[in-house]
């Protein structure tokens, strides 16, 4: 029998005005490995805890790179999120090639924004079963939104999605002032430390399990024109430094410069 | 239609919706759009050991005028970010310059996709296949532009494709193209190939022993080139003011910028 | 007179002959535009020191009537970008419609008001914000971005066979803020240089402009008086030796503050007396 009588489809609501498919879906991203995303005022960061299905099997990738100045997090089912992602991919080249620019964030989001919506409305369709984070940057600056399988985009300063990410937005909320004024590692620091509220207990960050992509953007010296550091996904012996810098034991300790100023993470 | 006027023989109206096809006169549109011109301008590629040059003017024409003097034709390809510094594949195109730009860019964007879904840029091979197949989708509406395609192959060794407006393409070691192309091919048969060049005293007739082939350095090539240029600009007006190189070698594309005359 | 209601407002026979339906079909062949009809001469704009000078006279010719005297054929975009038309002036004015429909996409897309960025930055230090004026915030389409966008709607009905007869000049700024200025025709070929003319203009007003700006360095020399002065030289020579140019005509300036339009302007200082010595050709009897 079924549970609900109300949750066979996307597009029926139930007597109490909820869409039981929309909020399954919404489940389905909290099922995923928890990111995370930052952004300051030069640059936005996304950090990924990847999940192995068993010791022998490889890691899932959970950043992707759109365009040379956006990447995106996800969180649930990997194959929907790839459909995104080429939908994504797609609009920025077309973009770049009708207007010969980085696409602007906010359009790229609402377009999937709208895409996922669609589903959400449509009898025999389903919703994506992935929330992303998207970070990038354009001629506004860094960006980062959040986009979740009901269709809902927001612009976020800082945010976490997937399995036990209220942990990672309490460290984020505790943190929020810092982000603006943060510099690149500093950025990538801050979203560590919140990735690492979010894990089970005697899990670790290492090199096989974290993923950290970046995109910044910095004024020309000579013109003052827009300078775009592409957004870059960073695995394995590359994030090695910035996992260290955040080991428990270095906490405080300010190993690196500038670091300290008011992040009391209490462990 | 309508003869039965109320008044006879009145004036009649034009009801009629429906073309007159006996009456309408022969070639009564006197312009039709041609949808093609011819920018001139010349290319030229030079595939080495271990290098490729590829090269062109930067002169942009419509009939005598010149429209632009600094009109590249020579484009890096496939690389990850719009300034492409790490493509690995080189682009030129001579003919008409809007559908050699929409060729660029349809190339590109299929080396782009090609990257982001194999990790790894595409091979010059790959490349170059695509390309003639691109071409030959617009068979009977063509790019009319002759594109050369430059990079190393898998050995490591420079590799040049050059193809016509329809798709026919071949790999060579060395290729002219646009419209000082008569000029320079000639040339570069001869000092590249080394055509027509015997071994002196080898003998006569059959007996003459042709020049031995070996390839040339990267130096040699690029004085090569400027010289090729610097005779179609004598004696091809579509040719001039500025002269594009690219030579790409294991290390990455390095772009080279030096003047031609103006007149 | 017929006095049946099939007959009203039907052009009469005898007088214009049988009516041509043919314009009226929607089965068939279609027939896109062959020719242009009432067209713009030349449009010219030379690039200076902080920006760009483009100018264009206000007559639509019918043929070689002289039928519409007060058209603008410059205008603005966002504010900060000047886009001059030469060629059929129908065409000129679908892609103005189309132009401002794009504006009004653009801002709205560009509306930061609501953005988290903005809330956070807003508390902060103000120097790292850039410049931007009301109705252009950073982000918005610049002139090359404009000049690429048009470029692609020109190729793209080149290929459909139906083109848009007209040849453009984009003067503004490109993304770093250095004056830009590209020309895009019907088939789409586009191109840039320190000065560029359209029709006419490229046989009898570039050389003149080369002369004063023959490289991008030297356009870079070039102060805002002077360019205005070469467009100027260049209008009134244009009126002098083409025969579909009029003496009225709008010019433009476009910096990073801005755009200056001036749309009713009058050639001065013309000297015809260099018409006397033209003979062999004309109505002279000597």
């Amino acid at each position: 029998m079924f549970r609900n009588n109300y949750d066979n489809d996307s597009v029926t609501f139930s007597p109490q005005g909820r869409i039981f498919q929309v909020e399954y879906a919404a489940e389905a991203v909290k099922q995923g490995s928890v990111v995370v995303g930052i952004a300051s005022k030069t640059h936005a960061v996304l950090v990924a805890f990847k999940r192995n299905a068993e010791e022998l099997s490889s890691y899932q990738k959970k950043l992707f790179a759109i365009d040379e100045h956006v990447g995106i997090a996800i969180a649930g089912l990997t194959s929907d999120a790839r459909v995104l992602s080429n939908f994504m991919k797609q609009q920025c080249l077309g973009h770049r090639l009708t207007y010969g620019r980085n696409m602007p964030v906010r359009g790229l989001v609402d377009m999937i924004g709208s895409k996922a919506q669609i589903n959400t409305q449509h009898y025999g369709k389903r919703p994506y079963g992935v929330g992303l984070l998207v970070a990038g940057v354009d001629e506004q600056g860094p960006h980062l939104f959040e986009f979740q399988p009901s269709g809902m985009t927001e612009e976020m300063v800082a945010f976490a999605i997937g399995a036990r990410s209220q942990m990672a937005r309490t460290y984020l909320e505790k943190n929020l002032d810092a982000f603006a004024d943060c510099g690149r590692e500093e950025l990538v620091r801050h979203g560590l430390k919140a990735l690492k509220e979010s894990l089970v207990q005697d899990r670790e960050l290492t090199i096989e399990n974290t993923s950290v992509g970046i995109a910044g953007v910095s004024k020309s010296k000579e013109d003052g024109s827009s300078v775009v550091e592409p957004f870059k996904v960073f695995d394995g012996q590359e994030v090695n430094a910035w996992i260290e810098s955040v080991a428990d034991d270095k906490e405080g300790g300010g190993d690196a410069a500038g670091e300290g100023e008011g992040m009391d993470v209490d462990a | 239609m309508f003869s039965q006027n109320p008044i006879m023989n009145g004036p009649n109206y034009s009801f009629n919706d429906a073309p007159p096809k006996a009456n309408a006169p022969e070639g009564a549109r006197q312009h039709r759009f041609d949808p093609y011109t011819d920018n001139g301008g010349s290319t030229l590629a030079i595939a080495g050991a271990d290098f490729t040059i590829m090269a062109g003017d930067t002169r942009l024409t419509s009939g005598y005028s010149i429209n632009s003097r600094y009109h590249p034709k020579v484009f890096k390809i496939g690389g990850t970010t719009a300034d492409q510094h790490d493509a690995t594949l080189v682009l030129s195109v001579v003919g008409f310059a809007a559908d050699g730009e929409a060729l660029k860019e349809r190339l590109d964007t299929i080396c782009k996709m090609y990257r982001y879904r194999h990790g790894k840029p595409m091979s010059v091979k790959a490349c170059a296949q695509r390309l003639s197949t691109i071409l030959y989708q617009k068979r009977f509406f063509p790019y009319y532009a002759y594109a050369i395609l430059g990079g190393l192959d898998d050995e490591g060794r420079g590799a040049v494709y050059s193809y016509d407006p329809v798709g026919s393409y071949e790999r060579e070691q060395c290729r002219a193209g646009g419209a000082a192309a008569s000029l320079i091919m000639p040339f570069l048969d001869n000092q590249v190939n080394f055509k027509n060049q015997y071994v002196p005293g080898s003998g006569e007739g059959h007996a003459l022993q042709e020049r031995e082939r070996n390839p040339l350095s990267r130096g040699a090539v690029e004085i090569l080139v400027k010289d090729a240029f610097d005779g179609a600009v004598e004696r091809h007006i579509e040719v001039g003011d500025g002269l594009q190189m690219m030579v790409i070698t294991k290390n990455g594309i390095e772009e080279i910028l030096q003047p031609l005359k103006r007149d | 007179m017929d006095h049946r209601p099939q007959a009203w407002g039907r052009p009469r026979d005898d007088v214009y002959g049988a009516y041509d339906g043919s314009y009226f079909q929607n089965s068939g062949p279609k027939f896109a535009t062959q020719s242009p009809v009432v067209t713009g001469t030349s449009v010219i704009a030379i690039k200076f020191k902080d920006g760009v000078v483009i100018a264009a006279d206000n007559l639509a010719s019918y043929g070689s009537l002289a039928r519409f005297t007060n058209v603008k054929r410059l205008r603005v975009f966002l504010d900060t970008t000047v886009v001059g038309f030469g060629g059929d002036v129908s065409d000129m004015q679908y892609l103005d419609r189309h132009l401002n429909e794009l504006a009004i996409d653009e801002s709205y897309e560009n509306d930061t008001t609501e953005t988290a960025a903005a809330t956070t930055t807003s508390s902060s230090d103000p120097s790292s914000t850039s410049t931007q004026t009301p109705n252009n915030p950073a982000g918005s389409l610049n002139a090359a971005n404009l000049h690429k966008y048009l470029q692609k709607l020109l190729y793209r009905r080149r290929n459909d066979f139906d083109p848009l007869w007209n040849h453009i000049l984009v003067a503004g700024l490109d993304a770093s803020s250095k004056p830009f200025l590209a020309s895009v025709d019907l088939r789409g070929t586009a191109f840039t240089s320190p000065s560029l003319a359209t029709g006419f203009g490229a046989a009898l007003a570039q050389p003149i402009m080369r002369r004063y700006a023959a490289t991008e360095e030297d356009a870079a020399k070039l102060t805002r008086e002077q360019a205005v002065d070469i467009i100027k030289e260049c209008m009134k020579v244009l009126f002098y030796r083409d025969a579909r140019s009029l003496d009225k005509y709008s010019i433009a300036v476009v910096t990073k503050d801005g755009v200056e339009l001036k749309e009713e302007e009058q050639l001065e200082k013309q000297s015809w007396a260099f018409a006397e010595r033209i003979h062999g050709y004309g109505t002279q009897t000597v």
